[in-house]
């Protein structure tokens, strides 16, 4: 029994985070943020190098075959130097989803193209999230018709997959005839979301799952503990800056570090930030080893990160001052990210309702 | 991350429940804190510590069970008794403190002598640290202890002693080196609440009970061999002790406990005729305490992997006692609000523990009980100043400039 990282994932979070520290500086950032563009060519390429595409793709379909805690690891340093990198649904939710729903032949053909960054797959889900906006669609005779607003990743994707109500699934090319995508300038400049339209496109459908309704939740179950670990580092992040910050300037002659108003404040979300890394551990690991738990933890831990990060974005930029509230800092950009976790594939009331139905504790 | 049920597991978790339902019969009905352990809680106890169930990693040659750290067997343990609603160990002070206390920094002697007695629960244990003037300024303690051939001699008063009206033996921190600093004039002294001199004063907490006392010392003779480490370095054991303390207080255990202790209330109680779990506003305060509970479950699981492995966990250790404590009071709360206005009939009892008996008074004593312990062991504000300072590096508040020759 063991309750912690491997050697192999803190060596992936090492030089993750190692990475981005040097290839990214904030101002760098900043830029890229402005034009909502997404990453920017050459860092896009270093990360797919790093293996971040094929992390979840298993070995004989050219990826690394990790696991979500390893994806977990990945998302929470992604997080924390708040990258505009696609991850969540090219790297995660979609190679599970083909996994799950796509038929032996599907799967050759698309995941080593996933898993070498040459398919990029954002996911979208025509209803069951909770997420709020238009989400509806409906598949016939192969083609798919509707539309579905605020999906995550399509920055740079080349296809969609929608996951739909009765379990099984649509994948389509970005550019085909028939699909209408459209980036919008979204509250976090990292991660702008897209609504698309589908006007009797032309799709592959994936129906091979012999547990639709099981599959379609793992699907949305992994997307949330994404979800809940990229608020995990960006809150971290704040926190890192709120303190150091405070260490730094100074009032009434002294850093206001030094000041118990700012200590507490700091303690306090530090109290309410440190447990929640063992809480996405758990829930990404259980996805993996133990199924029976798997879908309670995903939705505690997207609702309770939800709520810690709504703390920890307030008490880190008043502990900025003025600074916080202005963009200088770039401290919005971490502010952002976190409310965009919040509110993605289902807000923390909606997350723990499920918990509630999951346990027994009220029908749905 | 391995939290697999291999077959050792598999096997301890067969072995706990057949105990359980061989024992049951056996089970008191809640091993408090609060009370001294009677004849069924000690046999109780005495049959858990022969199991492992209870002091499971203390040496054998101790009177433990001498198993090794293991954080999943400790887990099943604690779920299995939890489910079967039975009783787990004692949890006290002698127990949760002072043991792990001796086990770090005790002498050999020491060790031999107190623990089996300890985790037996035969002989229990206050905690000598508050005084008027030393509260959240624990170094402060004025009590004294002057050596006088092979005995401390010991005078002043210490104040919040839980427990001091029924326990055998303290520990107490006592001031032996007047001369030195603040920290390092002080010694821990294990005593006997038998000496003469010795005087406890029952004080009675806002829950109508008297749980605390207040104890007076008058040339009491502790001797000189009773002290833990050396003289002076009581400062240092007392924070071990108190690492220890602030450990017992985050248990999470405990508080999924009752989680499902209110799930059931919700069950069972009812407005307008609609049970409260089916009423989303209700349902939905328990459900976010769940997941705070959860994430201090699987904290404390990652600070006991730490612990087997001799990593210090550093801030995740030092934010333990402010989150459990806060925890467990927003848990308390949320029970005694379902309870509702039919709850408030409140009889403590002061003989004994009745009062007990009816859940509701139960719950209110613990509600404001749970409010103690956010203040007592390092209040939640003392709690920020070590979090901020030792976990997160911030500056100390300045000193205010007072002159040198002001005590207090």
């Amino acid at each position: 029994m063991e309750f912690a990282l491997t050697d192999e994932q803190r060596m992936l979070d090492d030089s993750l985070r190692g990475y981005l520290a040097r290839a990214l500086p904030l101002e760098d950032l900043k830029t890229l943020a402005r034009t909502a563009g997404g990453l920017a060519e050459d860092y896009r390429r270093a990360l797919s190098e790093m293996g971040l595409p094929g992390l979840m793709i298993p070995a004989e379909h050219g990826g690394s075959g990790l696991g979500l805690l390893d994806a977990a690891v990945a998302a929470e340093a992604l997080g924390y130097h708040a990258v505009p990198f696609a991850f969540a649904g090219p790297g995660v939710m979609a190679p599970i989803a083909v996994q799950a729903m796509a038929n032996a032949a599907q799967q050759g053909e698309w995941l080593p193209k996933m898993a070498s960054g040459e398919m990029r797959v954002a996911v979208a889900f025509a209803g069951g999230t909770g997420q709020t906006g238009t989400a509806d669609a409906s598949l016939s005779d192969g083609e798919l018709t509707g539309r579905v607003e605020g999906i995550l990743d399509v920055t740079g994707a080349t296809h969609v997959l929608v996951v739909l109500p009765d379990g099984r699934a649509a994948l389509a090319a970005i550019d085909a005839p028939g699909v209408s995508a459209k980036l919008k300038p979204t509250l976090d400049r990292t991660r702008p979301l897209a609504d698309i339209s589908f006007a009797g496109a032309r799709v592959d459908v994936l129906d091979a799952s012999n547990d639709a309704v099981a599959a379609t939740r793992r699907v949305r179950d992994a997307g949330r503990v994404m979800l809940a670990a990229d608020t995990l580092g960006a809150a971290q992040a704040m926190l890192d800056k709120a303190v150091a910050y405070a260490k730094e300037r100074i009032q009434f002659g002294r850093p206001i570090a030094s000041f118990q108003a700012v200590k507490h404040m700091a303690a306090e979300t530090a109290t309410e930030l440190e447990p929640c890394r063992a809480l996405v551990w758990f829930a990404a690991h259980a996805h993996d080893a133990i199924p029976e738990e798997a879908h309670v933890a995903a939705c505690h831990a997207k609702a309770h990160l939800a709520e810690v990060g709504r703390h920890v974005q307030t008490t880190t930029t008043e502990m900025h001052g003025g600074m916080g509230f202005t963009e200088l800092m770039g401290l919005e950009l971490w502010f952002k990210r976190i409310s965009l976790d919040r509110h993605a594939l289902g807000g923390p009331e909606r997350c723990r309702h499920e918990a509630a139905v999951a346990q027994g504790w009220v029908s749905a | 991350m391995d939290l697999s049920y291999s077959d050792k597991y598999r096997a301890l978790q067969d072995e706990v429940r057949s105990f359980i339902a061989a024992n049951r019969e056996a089970s008191p009905s809640a091993v408090g804190i609060r009370r001294k352990p009677d004849a069924k809680i000690l046999a109780w106890q005495r049959l858990l510590v022969e199991n492992g169930y209870a002091a499971r990693t203390i040496p054998k040659k101790y009177g433990g069970f001498g198993a090794s750290p293991d954080v999943m067997e400790a887990a099943i343990i604690a779920e299995e008794f939890s489910k079967a609603g039975v009783a787990s160990g004692i949890m006290s002070q002698g127990i949760s403190m002072l043991v792990p206390t001796l086990l770090e920094v005790g002498t050999e002697e020491q060790r031999e002598r107190w623990i089996r007695p300890t985790i037996l629960g035969e002989t229990v244990w206050c905690q000598g640290y508050s005084e008027p003037g030393a509260g959240s300024d624990l170094a402060n303690v004025q009590t004294k202890g002057v050596l006088d051939g092979d005995h401390f001699v010991v005078n002043g008063q210490k104040i919040w002693t839980s427990s001091a009206h029924y326990a055998d033996m303290m520990f107490l921190l006592c001031r032996t080196e007047p001369d030195k600093p603040k920290h390092q004039g002080i010694s821990y002294l294990l005593l006997s609440m038998q000496t003469p001199g010795i005087e406890v004063r029952p004080l009675r907490t806002m829950t109508g009970k008297a749980t605390f006392n207040e104890v007076f010392f008058t040339d009491v003779r502790v001797p000189a061999h009773q002290i833990i480490m050396g003289r002076g370095d009581g400062w240092t054991v007392a924070n071990i002790t108190l690492k220890y303390e602030r450990m017992m207080l985050g248990d999470a255990n405990k508080f999924m406990h009752r989680v499902h202790r209110i799930r059931a209330l919700m069950e069972t109680t009812r407005i307008d005729g609609e049970r409260l779990i089916d009423k989303p506003e209700w349902r939905d305060r328990l459900i976010r305490l769940q997941g705070e509970v959860m994430a201090s479950k699987y904290h404390q699981m990652r600070l006991l992997t730490d612990a087997a492995k001799g990593v210090d966990s550093g801030l995740g250790r030092l934010v333990v006692k402010l989150y459990g404590t806060e925890m467990g009071y927003r848990l308390s709360a949320l029970a005694v609000d379902v309870y509702g206005a039919a709850g408030l009939a409140y009889d403590p009892h002061d003989e004994g523990q009745p009062g007990e008996d009816d859940p509701a008074t139960a719950w209110h004593a613990d509600h404001m009980y749970d409010l103690g312990l956010i203040i007592g062991g390092g209040s939640s504000q003392i709690q920020k100043n070590i979090i901020s300072e030792r976990g997160l590096g911030m500056p100390r508040e300045p000193k205010p400039a007072i002159p040198a020759s002001t005590k207090g």
